[in-house]
């Protein structure tokens, strides 16, 4: 089956972002960019399934501009074996992305689709969700395990109580959690091979999807600091203020 | 103006997180009525009637809602809310499941997690892992929303009589069903709900030494988590998990045991009024946020930490 996974460039996890002094973005001068963590998980698992034989191609898609076509070829070098670029001014807000994946489906037809769970910009948790109300697609969302099983698929999904387990009928949406797997690195032959595979670019009108904007971003602001704490010097001194101080137990 | 608000519930009776919803919903001043989705939920259903300040509780009990799949779920939700405002729900796992599909559904973005009400259409959420706090103003004329339970306090629970009505309509979009689940079993408060949580991390060495948490929850009445290492190790299941991409909690005390203080860690819990860390690495970053610090090796200061208590 052919397996579509959906890749997000974002700061990196380890990058503390701050807001902009006049509030009127973050500040991403210099910063490092990244492949999400949970967009490499999907396409760790997507690669899992060819290695298994039971994907015969996986497709790399990211929407943004010309420099996501960096994370697209870091997917290629993971293993997928080609990418789409939908080509945006910028980022856009979760659903256009579900509208502009919506129309990557309906060209290719896979029988999977892997996203992240949320990006770690954003912290929407929405993508693909939307993408399985618009194609009428089944989802397995905050996956910890997959395994297809004929035409349909199961689902380990981490939720609030603790694990639960759906089966799906295929074509469907598998949104990655943490413990999906570990992703592997990328070797240097594979990132060189990367380079010469087929990366098609579209734009939105190509897929016949408007670009618009339900949500302005007002302002962003660094969140309430807390003020610096003092460290005690053993138990008992951490019991006494604790009951005597904090009145917390 | 009128708003939805979407029950969370186990079909017999109503999660605190509802609560939270409601006090969210009744911020944005508009009318509440509240749907219970589910299956033999008239448990949960009357609880949500005694809600003070709710007009009406619809109730779509049906065994296509038992597990709360988002399928049959968002179907249901969408054909209700249809004649709403506002569509408010607290951002648990079942809502986060199904709200995105809600608001696809109706041709509407989603404001996911909102942690203040500024106005009808401006709300304050958290992005980058709570480094940053979003201001964003949404431009439909349907609002779905999902509510950042630790932000808003919870709405009282009793001294309201709502009138109940059954919704008939059954959505089974046919596609997906449920296997099983394996729900941890606990004595202790929940995590999310709990006054004290105290927590361990890759300090805690294996899954055993997560037993020296123990004694001291039971006295505390305190529920017990966890960092991502500790979970991804095998030490304990997923659902301890506090952070970024796990449970966010705020409670009054949070003892972090053997925990580093990521990023992803601390925006999970950096909202709890008092912080409490114990770590043997005077440097870790955990301190930074902790009112009280101990610099101890937790082996020796857990039993110590039981036994005065
Ligand atoms: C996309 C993404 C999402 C993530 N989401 C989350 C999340 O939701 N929650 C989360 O927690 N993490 C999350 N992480 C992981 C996070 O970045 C850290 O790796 C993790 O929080 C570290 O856990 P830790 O503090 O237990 O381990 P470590 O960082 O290894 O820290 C262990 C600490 O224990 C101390 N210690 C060791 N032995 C002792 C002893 N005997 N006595 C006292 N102290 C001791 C050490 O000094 C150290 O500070 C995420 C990462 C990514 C990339």
């Amino acid at each position: 089956m052919k397996v579509l996974v959906a890749v997000k460039r974002v700061v990196d996890y380890n990058v503390k972002v701050r807001a902009k002094a006049d509030g009127s973005n973050v500040d991403l001068n210099n910063v490092k960019m990244a492949i999400n963590p949970f967009c490499e998980i999907a396409v760790e698992e997507a690669v899992r399934l060819k290695e298994a034989g039971t994907a015969t191609e996986v497709i790399a898609v990211s929407v943004g501009d010309k420099s996501c076509q960096e994370q697209i070829r870091t997917a290629l070098a993971l293993g997928a074996d080609r990418g789409i670029q939908v080509e945006t001014d910028g980022p856009v807000e979760p659903l256009v992305v579900a509208k502009l994946l919506k129309g990557v489906v309906d060209k290719e037809q896979p029988q999977l689709v892997i996203l992240g769970k949320q990006s770690i910009d954003g912290d929407n948790n929405q993508t693909g969700q939307m993408l399985g109300a618009l194609a009428n697609m089944p989802q397995g969302t905050f996956a910890s395990e997959i395994a297809v099983d004929g035409d349909k698929l199961n689902v380990t999904r981490e939720v609030d109580g603790g694990l639960q387990t759906v089966s799906l009928n295929l074509p469907a949406i598998v949104t990655t959690d943490l413990r999906l797997n570990e992703p592997r690195y990328a070797s240097l032959p594979n990132i060189m091979k990367a380079k010469k595979k087929q990366l098609d670019v579209y734009t939105p009108q190509d897929l016949g999807v408007s670009v618009t904007t339900h949500l302005t971003q007002i302002k962003v602001e660094p969140p309430a600091e807390r003020k610096a704490g003092i460290k005690v010097a053993d138990v008992e001194q951490l019991v006494d203020k604790l009951k005597n101080e904090a009145k917390v137990i | 103006m009128s708003t939805l608000v979407i029950a969370e519930h186990d079909n017999s009776s109503l999660k605190v997180a509802t609560l939270n919803a409601v006090a969210a919903a009744q911020a944005m001043g508009a009318d509440i009525d509240i749907l219970v989705a589910g299956a033999n939920c008239g448990g949960a259903a009357e609880q949500a009637a005694k809600i003070p300040g709710v007009g009406k509780v619809l109730v779509a009990d049906n065994a296509v809602y038992e597990h709360q799949l988002a399928e049959n779920v968002s179907l249901l939700i969408a054909d209700v809310g249809a004649a709403y405002d506002n569509i408010v729900a607290p951002a648990t796992s079942n809502c986060k499941n199904s709200m995105p599909r809600v608001a696809a559904l109706l041709d509407v973005a989603q404001i996911s997690e909102i942690t203040s009400v500024e106005s009808a259409d401006t709300f304050k959420r958290p992005i980058y892992a709570g480094n940053v706090i979003a201001t964003v103003q949404s431009s439909d004329a349907k609002k779905v929303i999902t509510v950042r339970t630790t932000a808003f306090d919870a709405a009282p629970a009793e001294g309201g009589s709502a009138t109940v009505e059954a919704v008939s309509a059954v959505h089974d979009a046919g596609i997906s069903s449920f296997v099983g689940e394996e729900v941890a079993v606990s004595d202790r408060p929940e995590l999310t709900s709990a006054k004290i949580v105290i927590s361990g991390g890759r300090g805690m060495q294996n899954g055993e030494n997560f037993k020296l948490l123990d004694g001291i929850a039971d006295k505390l009445g305190a529920a017990i988590g966890a960092s991502r290492a500790a979970v991804d190790a095998g030490f304990v299941p997923n659902d301890m998990q506090v952070g970024q991409t796990g449970k966010i909690v705020a409670p009054d005390l949070y003892i972090a045991v053997g925990i580093s203080g990521a990023i992803q860690h601390l925006a999970g819990m950096k909202d709890s009024k008092v912080i409490v860390a114990i770590n043997k690495d005077e440097d870790a970053p955990i301190f930074q946020v902790a009112d009280y610090g101990l610099v101890a090796d937790l082996f020796n200061a857990l039993p110590e930490l039981e036994a005065k208590l």
